[in-house]
């Protein structure tokens, strides 16, 4: 396994299984910790978003395919 | 009949080169040769393929010419999978799957190739400083689509019409979880650059039925190349699908559809869900965050997408009861049965509670959440970055990596699944003979294999049938041979030794 996806494996959440709602947690419990995952979240956006962005989406240009 | 439903998912992904110029298909190649190095040589074989018939009967004479270029770069890997250049994109289409969950797992297989593409392709253009970036997206937000399909193995006996009024339905109404969302309106009626909707395709849909996939796209599409027996089967290519990076949201995609299928070769589809209007309705689905728009059955009554999503997963959930529990096992239904009723249930209440499954739901939180903080207009060209970057392929880069996605899948299992194919499907045998016997597969195809023995003509191996050429099956023999002559003699054995206990 190459070192980034080691990496994206460790952000990874509950991999085990396909039961994907955490057992004991209500919904609106589950909705607040994403109220405050999302500011972390978004540090990391303004890190890695696109420095030019105005750039970036004019020249994301692609053919037709299929 | 229920035939066994094998599926797959192909897809086309955005390209774009940086810090240096050069054409798409030649970055597109550049990719792939990169990627192979030398088992670029064992060549796609052409002789089979026939993407202008139609399942409605008949073959468009006009335009034989394979959509295909010959000269592009073509290979097959080791896993089963088509890695090549497709118009102007790399395309990945994945090995033959028997379950969803497989289905998501070689899809995810494709994703790593792509990345260990790009790392492959920087290294070559390290002096320039220049570097390919891939997509998994299905529009530029200027008017350009290209395409994430999926196939499933349909019975040649189940009527065309049945699949075109009941698939419809579904195809329209599915998009509340299939739908990776999108910034603005790509249509010759709208260049809004601001609305948010649920599909990155639905624009692009302009007929009910038909062949075509570049232009006028259909949403039922009719082209007639089963890849397989064409007496027994055919496969249905599904060309109105978003491209996911929710891992969930690609296991219900495929699940639900598989399942939708076999209940119509078994007749257990409930009659009324026959969308009226479905062009129209795929457009106002896309738009209709609120998910309580009306939509219009032929039956004269109205339901809306997640209604009807609703009756779908309980039929479904009802046909599953009166099956063999064999059955159901051996494709997990139960466990997708599962997932989409979760779905459902989460955007029933409040969508905020599959913002970890769907991508056009949790795209929007990013979106609706970077505005909020940085206090800037709907028109903002950063939001649109954000649109286009959530499907930025590099670990470093990826915002949906970065969004809370729910996995399903095992990073252990992509890396295997990225040199090997799956077990109980006839990619096996495709994976595993270029994988022992690389300088001895000549070209490859869906169903066949061209062999050179070292002596005498070259061998063509038909691979009509998608569950032979299973580890269970041929497993030992491969073991077994010593050389590709020892595998085609020792099959023969086996046939021979069958046909006469048959007999006697």
């Amino acid at each position: 396994m190459s070192e980034r996806a080691r990496k994206f494996s460790d952000r990874g959440t509950s991999k085990e299984s396909a039961a994907v709602v955490e057992a004991g947690e209500s919904a609106s419990a589950q909705v607040q910790r994403s109220d405050h995952d999302i500011e972390s979240i978004l540090d990391e956006i303004d890190d890695v978003l696109e420095a030019n962005a105005e750039d970036f989406v004019r020249n994301y240009v692609q053919k037709g395919g299929e | 009949m229920l035939v066994p439903k094998f599926c797959g998912i192909e897809t086309e992904y955005g390209i774009i080169s940086r810090g240096v110029e050069m054409s798409p298909v030649t970055a597109s190649s550049l990719l792939i040769t990169a990627y192979c190095g030398d088992a670029s040589r064992i060549d796609w074989d052409f002789a089979m393929e026939r993407p202008y018939a139609d399942l409605r009967g008949f073959l468009v004479d006009d335009r034989l010419d394979p959509e295909i270029d010959h000269q592009m770069v073509n290979v097959v890997l080791t896993n089963g999978a088509r890695y090549y250049v497709d118009h102007a994109h790399p395309e990945y289409s994945s090995p033959e799957c028997r379950t969803a969950f497989d289905a998501v797992l070689y899809d995810l297989a494709g994703d790593e190739v792509l990345r260990r593409s790009m790392d492959a392709a920087r290294n070559i253009l390290r002096k320039q400083s220049a570097e390919i970036v891939v997509y998994k997206n299905n529009s530029d937000g200027k008017g350009n689509s290209y395409g994430c399909h999926e196939n499933y193995l349909v019975s040649r006996s189940t009527p065309f019409s049945e699949i075109v009024r009941f698939m419809t339905t579904h195809f329209v109404t599915r998009q509340i979880f299939t739908g990776s969302g999108k910034i603005g309106v790509e249509n010759s009626n709208s260049s809004d650059v601001s609305t948010y909707q649920i599909s990155q395709r639905a624009d692009f849909f302009e007929e009910e039925v038909g062949l075509e996939t570049t232009l006028r796209r259909p949403i039922i599409n009719t082209r007639d190349e089963p890849h397989a027996d064409s007496l027994k089967y055919r496969r249905l290519h599904v060309i109105v699908g978003d491209a996911n990076m929710s891992q969930v949201a690609t296991l219900v995609k495929i699940g639900s559809t598989q399942l939708l299928l076999a209940m119509i070769e078994s007749g257990a589809i409930p009659e009324r869900l026959v969308v009226q209007e479905p062009l129209s309705a795929m457009r106002s689905v896309s738009f209709d965050l609120s998910l309580n728009k009306p939509i219009r059955l032929e039956d004269g009554t109205t339901e809306t997408a997640l209604t009807i999503q609703l009756a779908l997963v309980d039929a479904a959930r009802r046909w599953c009861a009166s099956l063999d529990a064999k059955v159901v096992k051996e494709y997990r239904w139960d466990e997708v049965i599962a997932e989409w009723a979760s779905l459902l249930d989460g955007l029933s209440r409040d969508t905020a509670e599959v913002a970890d499954r769907i991508d056009w739901v949790a795209k929007k939180r990013l979106i609706d959440a970077y505005r909020d903080r940085h206090d800037v207009s709907e028109q903002d060209v950063r939001l649109k970055a954000i649109d286009l970057q959530y499907h930025d392929l590099r670990m470093d880069r990826c915002l949906a990596m970065r969004a809370g996605l729910k996995e399903i899948v095992l990073t252990d299992q992509v890396d295997l699944a990225v040199n090997n194919a799956p077990r109980d499907t006839r990619a096996f045998f495709r994976g595993e003979m270029l994988k022992r016997w690389p300088d001895h597969v000549v070209t490859a195809n869906w169903d066949s294999l061209v062999l050179d023995l070292g002596e005498g003509p070259l061998v063509r191996v038909p691979m009509d049938e998608p569950g032979r050429g299973t580890n269970a099956l041929i497993g030992g023999i491969l073991d077994e041979a010593a050389t590709p002559a020892d595998v085609l003699r020792l099959i023969k054995e086996r046939v021979e030794q069958e046909d006469r206990s048959t007999r006697g």
